[in-house]
């Protein structure tokens, strides 16, 4: 199957995707499915009560990767989509996941994603899901995903949410609880500029003991954009939880990081950092003694920071 | 080949004044030559580097670079003119690596290129490449960085501003003798090294003493050392009179 040039864009810069991936892959365009198949090892079906579809991982299944990629291109689309995730027990799977606007319209458009992932004991995943928004309408391009994790015992997922630029507006929530001796690392990556707003609000409750949770966050405010970063770790029982944001604020942006930390277990260890600040004047100074002139060194250091 | 004329620098001080840090300084750097500046701490050693440099600006005087005045260039047109400058204590980044670093510093290089240039500083490239510039990185390494992308430049003037700080004394061994081999009696370049260290002095062809922003001496090493050797020993021995109250 050949991709139009939007498509091809929009997916060249949310998945990485040239051509249909090999192995399992559901694309959604326009609140359609465009290509779905499912593998031996990972089953995905469409959701019978409402749209979505339902992504089946058989146990033990290892090294695979399914790609479930969203594009919006239609003017005024507001698309509504629930997926759920189920990870068998010991399997490891890489999840590429994204969403990508193409608006050329007054009209806004949109994507709500209602993702839940239940990780069986023993698992690993790696979900990576990057946003992006282009086209030159004053139409807004809206993201706004809703994540629940179960994580068994044992088991460990990595969730990398980037949203790389063009987006307006986008409220994200992502609730997580995990089990004995799991493991969850959440990774955020968010750059806005002009007037865009971004809110992101995560709540880690770690129920299992011995098990451990990470938040890091990395965001750059750049124009007039405004940003709110909650994170919330919640410690139940005898736990290790650390939330890191730190963020590069740039002329008028404003961004405001509330971690929050709550220990219902006397063994429970749980950290915080927070900075935001603007770019360091000895950094500018040190790449540009190397060469580049002052608006590299400041591009340098963003792509760096968020990388 | 780098020229500095009546070049003064001035900070504002606390009480809203300006407070001196060069004054009137009169240098010149000839092509193939190793060049120590040292003196006493707070001299002006690293002012005078970030002058040349363009990193601090000059409250007057002029620099000449083969004769093209270049006081008025940033600091990355003077990197283009071809100075470089390891600083004393290198930025840490976020997310660059090193191989991102050396990247920028050689404009263009293959992965051979990278892994050579941080052989030559001691470092191995399977376990440094690919490392952020960040705080995992101790005082040591991140001189071994620096000084491998002072070098990555090839520049014309390469300033290196203490390079044994928080070095071992192995590894400084091995940078002296990489910088003594890449611009001793090396037409096309200079190298001017910032330092305290009385080993390195040796092997300079000449030695600037920097005192209280002005030059107190220059010359060779025979020429200088015995003056530098007494004015330790004076200040030594002052020291302890003031404080134990008797003379060592």
């Amino acid at each position: 199957m050949k991709f139009n040039q939007i498509d091809s864009d929009l997916l060249n810069t949310i998945a990485s995707i040239t051509e249909v991936p090999k192995g399992a892959v559901n694309i959604r365009k326009d609140g359609q499915p465009l290509i779905r198949m499912s593998s031996p090892n990972i089953i995905i079906k469409p959701k019978e009560d409402k749209p979505g579809i339902d992504v089946i991982v058989k146990p033990g299944t290892k090294n695979e990767s399914v790609h479930i990629p969203v594009l919006v291109t239609q003017a005024g689309l507001q698309d509504l989509v629930y997926n759920t995730f189920e990870i068998g027990e010991d399997a490891d799977v890489t999840i590429i996941a994204g969403c990508g606007i193409h608006n050329e319209s007054h009209q806004d458009s949109g994507h709500d994603g209602i993702h839940e992932f239940i990780i069986k004991p023993k698992a690993r995943v790696r979900y990576v899901e990057k946003h992006y928004g282009a086209g030159s309408g004053r139409g807004k391009k809206v993201l706004n995903p809703t994540t629940v994790v179960r994580i068994g015992s044992e088991a460990y997922a990595e969730m990398e949410m980037v949203q790389i630029e063009g987006v307006d507006d986008t409220y994200r929530k992502t609730i997580a609880y995990v089990e004995d001796k799991a493991h969850l690392k959440i990774v955020e990556r968010l750059l806005t500029h002009k007037r865009q707003s971004a809110q992101s609000d995560i709540e880690i409750s770690i129920e299992g003991k011995g098990g451990s949770a990470q938040i890091l966050s990395r965001s750059v405010g750049k124009d007039e954009s405004y940003q709110v970063f909650k994170a919330s770790m919640i410690g139940k029982t005898e736990c290790t939880g650390h939330v890191e944001c730190d963020s590069i604020i740039m002329g008028n942006a404003v961004i405001k990081a509330i971690p929050s930390l709550e220990a219902e277990n006397s063994e429970a260890v749980l950290t915080h950092e927070a900075a935001i600040g603007k770019i360091a004047g000895e950094q500018l100074i040190k790449l540009m003694s190397l060469g580049l002139t002052e608006e590299e060194a400041v591009n340098t250091i963003i792509e760096g920071f968020l990388r | 080949m780098l020229r500095l004329e009546q070049v003064s620098m001035s900070v504002n001080d606390s009480n809203g004044g300006n407070k001196d840090i060069l004054h009137n300084i009169d240098l010149d750097f000839t092509s193939g030559k190793l060049y120590a500046i040292t003196g006493p701490n707070g001299g002006g050693k690293t002012s005078l580097a970030k002058v040349i440099m363009g990193i601090y600006d000059l409250s007057a005087g002029q620099i000449f670079l083969h004769d093209e005045e270049i006081s008025h260039l940033t600091v990355s047109e003077r990197a283009h003119k071809g100075i470089a400058y390891a600083f004393q204590q290198p930025p840490r980044f976020k997310g660059l690596t090193v191989s991102d670093l050396l990247k920028i510093a050689y404009g263009d290089i293959d992965i051979m290129g990278l892994r050579k240039s941080l052989r030559d500083v001691g470092l191995c490239p399977e376990d440094y490449l690919d490392r952020d510039v960040g705080p995992g990185l101790s005082g040591g390494e991140m001189k071994r960085i620096e000084i491998a992308q002072v070098l990555a430049r090839q520049a014309t003037i390469s300033i290196f501003d203490e390079p044994e700080a928080g070095v071992d004394l192995w590894t400084i061994q091995r940078l002296i003798g990489i910088i003594v081999n890449r611009f001793k009696d090396n037409p096309n370049c200079t190298a001017i090294i910032i330092t305290h260290n009385e080993n390195v002095l040796p092997i300079c062809d000449e030695i600037i003493v920097l005192e209280e922003g002005r030059i107190r001496d220059r010359g060779t090493y025979q020429e200088i050392w015995p003056s530098i050797r007494e004015d330790i020993e004076c200040k030594r021995r002052l020291e302890c009179r003031g404080e134990f109250g008797y003379e060592i």
